[in-house]
């Protein structure tokens, strides 16, 4: 028994100490920091509410719109509950897309359509699937959870005038995302994403996310107004528009909850 | 029904002050019947036209005032030619209660093929086969949300009455349904005060809710007139007879991976008989099939009930099977197909249903149900020739 607890203090002092003895960080201890920090950043709102227009396209040019409200709550220690409530298209209006993320688990997802008045839960271990017919799939749109990728630094490099950081990330749940990994471009001064390339499970290039027009929120909160999708693969593209970011807007969480959906329609 | 009205008024009076926000839709409808009608009255077709127009007022506070009318105007059936208030209501909320106050809807269950545990609302059955439509119900409901679930109680002072097509439409029993006749168990008739009890709650990947109700049946016992009065020996119709009820419910959605669990059930004690009725199944999801961005859902239900009474349920003792196409386009397109077979007649139907948009405000939907196979003396043998297509065109605002 004595012998090991003195093989675990042993081991305990070891790895505290690493640091302290120099050892360089791995790519991935790199990337996992970085990733850690742009999610502490991105974090700390409380609440949010957003209003979302997404403009999709197709090779042709033609256009669709949608327009949706967005309503986001933390929940400590454990993930973020939101509310994707749908304006139009008009035949979908009042339709309510309920999403509660877990660290380490898979999330839960409900349905809420208002000409049953019916809330349907939805299999939401997959996450591969379009978002209301969008370029963005829903593992796209979600919050993302610091645990579902792993990480990797790859390189730094600057990017439209930005000094950045390149990393890698890799889903955990491999048989469940569409992808194989995914390149990030976050800026060293703020750790915004301003560039994602998504690669499919074949390794391909699919699709790159471009950001725009960050503005600072509540002296610390750095969002996009402008994010664009751009499918290589279809030629489609999807554009998201964001607009009345509000944060910590003192919402009532019951509002996250399955079973009073229906209060919000 | 002065309350009512006043409440109505001050209600209407809302809407013609407020600055809420009017949505809804404008349909056409063509149905289309390839076979010979078998009852005489009956027409080939019918073409109808309909509207739902949708008013909502929300407050800063997240209370509400929701109105939404409906009306029907059809060319063959004239109980289909019909309107309704399926929503006129006021709601007001606290942190974790609310109320409910006017003529709301509310759905209680899992289940895709049959609804069983729904009870609140009566079903607008002339509005469609399936069941899925239903009346506004007037009700006072109050919600508490405490940490251990969620507890609702439903107050209803008015019954309403279960519609059914009329001698000239298609889909009907053999036997007129006598709606303008019905007899209650009730002295105090479709004044009687029903109550409803539910306990709710979510825990991990499951769904429950609990439900007791003591009322009126929504779901009529359907008797030859010589039972109330044996003098009238009319054979071509029945009189609905709506007996008071005392009924246990329950449903559960559970979801592992990608499958979805669901199970509905209810004791019901009533007039006549006791009996117990449940439905269950599954639904499983292949995502994104070989790389193409499609769903492919399959389906399958098995229901049962012990009744004896004289409702006409479709399904008594049946399995459901079904599968769910959805390409995840932007026209949001949807395909639905169901085999229902019945395991002790050698009865069976099909149904296929789809529906896509066009563009920013159109959606059509077309539905098919073909009653295959069926013995005499059913209720689905009535249906023997009522195989039908049905067009539906939607204006969406």
């Amino acid at each position: 028994m004595k012998s090991r607890i003195a093989i675990w203090l042993g081991v305990t002092l070891a790895l505290a100490a690493a640091p302290l003895l120099g050892d360089p960080p791995t790519p991935q201890q790199r990337g996992r920091a970085i990733a850690e920090e742009a999610d502490r950043r991105h974090r700390g709102f409380v609440d949010s509410t957003a209003n979302l227009r997404m403009m999709l396209r197709n090779r042709q040019g033609q256009s669709s719109q949608r327009e949706l409200r967005i309503r986001a709550l933390e929940v400590a220690g454990e993930g973020t509950k939101s509310l994707c409530i749908f304006d139009t298209p008009h035949d979908v209006k009042g339709t309510i897309l309920l999403t509660h993320t877990h660290k380490n688990a898979d999330d839960d997802q409900w349905l809420f359509l208002p000409a049953l008045r019916r809330v349907r839960r939805i299999a939401a271990k997959n996450k591969s699937g379009s978002f209301m017919g969008s370029e963005y799939a829903y593992e796209d749109i979600a919050i993302q959870e610091l645990e579902k990728y792993s990480y990797e630094w790859l390189r730094d490099e600057t990017y439209d005038g930005n000094d950045c950081f390149v990393i890698e990330r890799r889903p955990v749940d491999q048989a469940n995302s569409g992808y194989s990994r995914q390149v990030v471009w976050i800026d060293k001064a703020e750790y915004r994403t301003w560039k994602v390339e998504y690669y499919d499970r074949k390794g391909d290039l699919l699709k790159t996310l471009t950001c725009r027009g960050y503005r600072r929120y509540a002296d610390r909160l750095w969002r996009a107004r402008e994010t664009n999708m751009v499918n290589h693969q279809t030629g489609k593209s999807t554009q998201l528009i964001w607009s009345d970011f509000a944060f910590d807007t003192e919402q009532n969480e019951l509002d996250f909850e399955r079973s009073r959906l229906t209060l919000l329609r | 029904m002065r309350t009512l009205v006043v409440f109505s008024a001050w209600m209407l009076g809302a809407v013609a002050a407020g600055a809420g926000e009017w949505s809804g839709y404008a349909s056409v409808e063509g149905r289309f019947f390839p076979h010979e009608p078998i009852y005489s009255d009956q027409d080939d077709h019918n073409g109808s036209i309909a509207a739902q127009p949708e008013y909502r007022h929300e407050w800063e506070d997240g209370s509400s005032f929701t109105f939404i009318p409906f009306a029907r105007l059809d060319s063959a059936d004239s109980e289909r030619t019909h309107a309704d208030i399926r929503e006129l209501n006021y709601l007001y909320r606290e942190d974790i209660w609310f109320f409910r106050l006017g003529i709301g809807k509310v759905f209680w269950g899992a289940t895709e093929f049959v609804h069983l545990v729904d009870i609140v609302n009566q079903t607008d059955l002339v509005e469609h086969i399936d069941g899925e439509d239903k009346l506004g119900q007037p009700m006072l409901q109050f919600g508490i949300s405490p940490s251990w679930g969620n507890i609702d109680v439903f107050l209803m002072p008015f019954f309403r009455e279960r519609t059914y097509p009329g001698r000239d439409g298609r889909l009907r029993d053999r036997r007129i349904i006598d709606v303008d006749d019905p007899v209650y168990e009730s002295s105090s008739e479709d004044r009687n005060v029903d109550l409803a009890v539910r306990y709710s709650h979510t825990i991990g990947s499951a769904d429950f809710g609990v439900y007791l109700f003591r009322g009126t049946d929504r779901d009529p016992l359907l008797a030859p007139p010589s039972r109330i009065n044996p003098a009238d020996t009319d054979t071509t119709r029945l009189i609905p007879f709506y007996q008071q009820i005392n009924q246990f419910g329950a449903d559960l959605q559970v979801v592992t991976g990608n499958w979805l669990w669901k199970w509905e059930g209810y004791f019901r004690s009533g007039y006549l008989q006791d009996y117990f009725a449940t439905v269950g199944g599954f639904e499983y999801t292949f995502f994104d099939v070989s790389g193409s961005g499609h769903d492919i859902g399959v389906l399958s239900e098995y229901t049962h009930n012990d009744r004896d009474d004289g409702g006409l349920t479709l399904f008594q003792n049946d399995l459901f099977v079904g599968a769910r196409w959805t390409p995840n386009d932007a026209a949001g397109t949807q395909v639905l197909t169901g085999f229902a077979q019945d395991l002790e007649q050698s009865e069976n139907l099909l149904t296929v249903e789809a529906s896509r948009r066009f563009g920013e405000h159109w959606k059509l939907s077309l539905e098919a149900w073909l009653f295959l196979n069926s013995t005499p003396g059913s209720v689905l043998h009535s249906l023997r020739h009522d195989d039908f297509a049905r067009l539906d065109l939607s204006y969406y605002f």
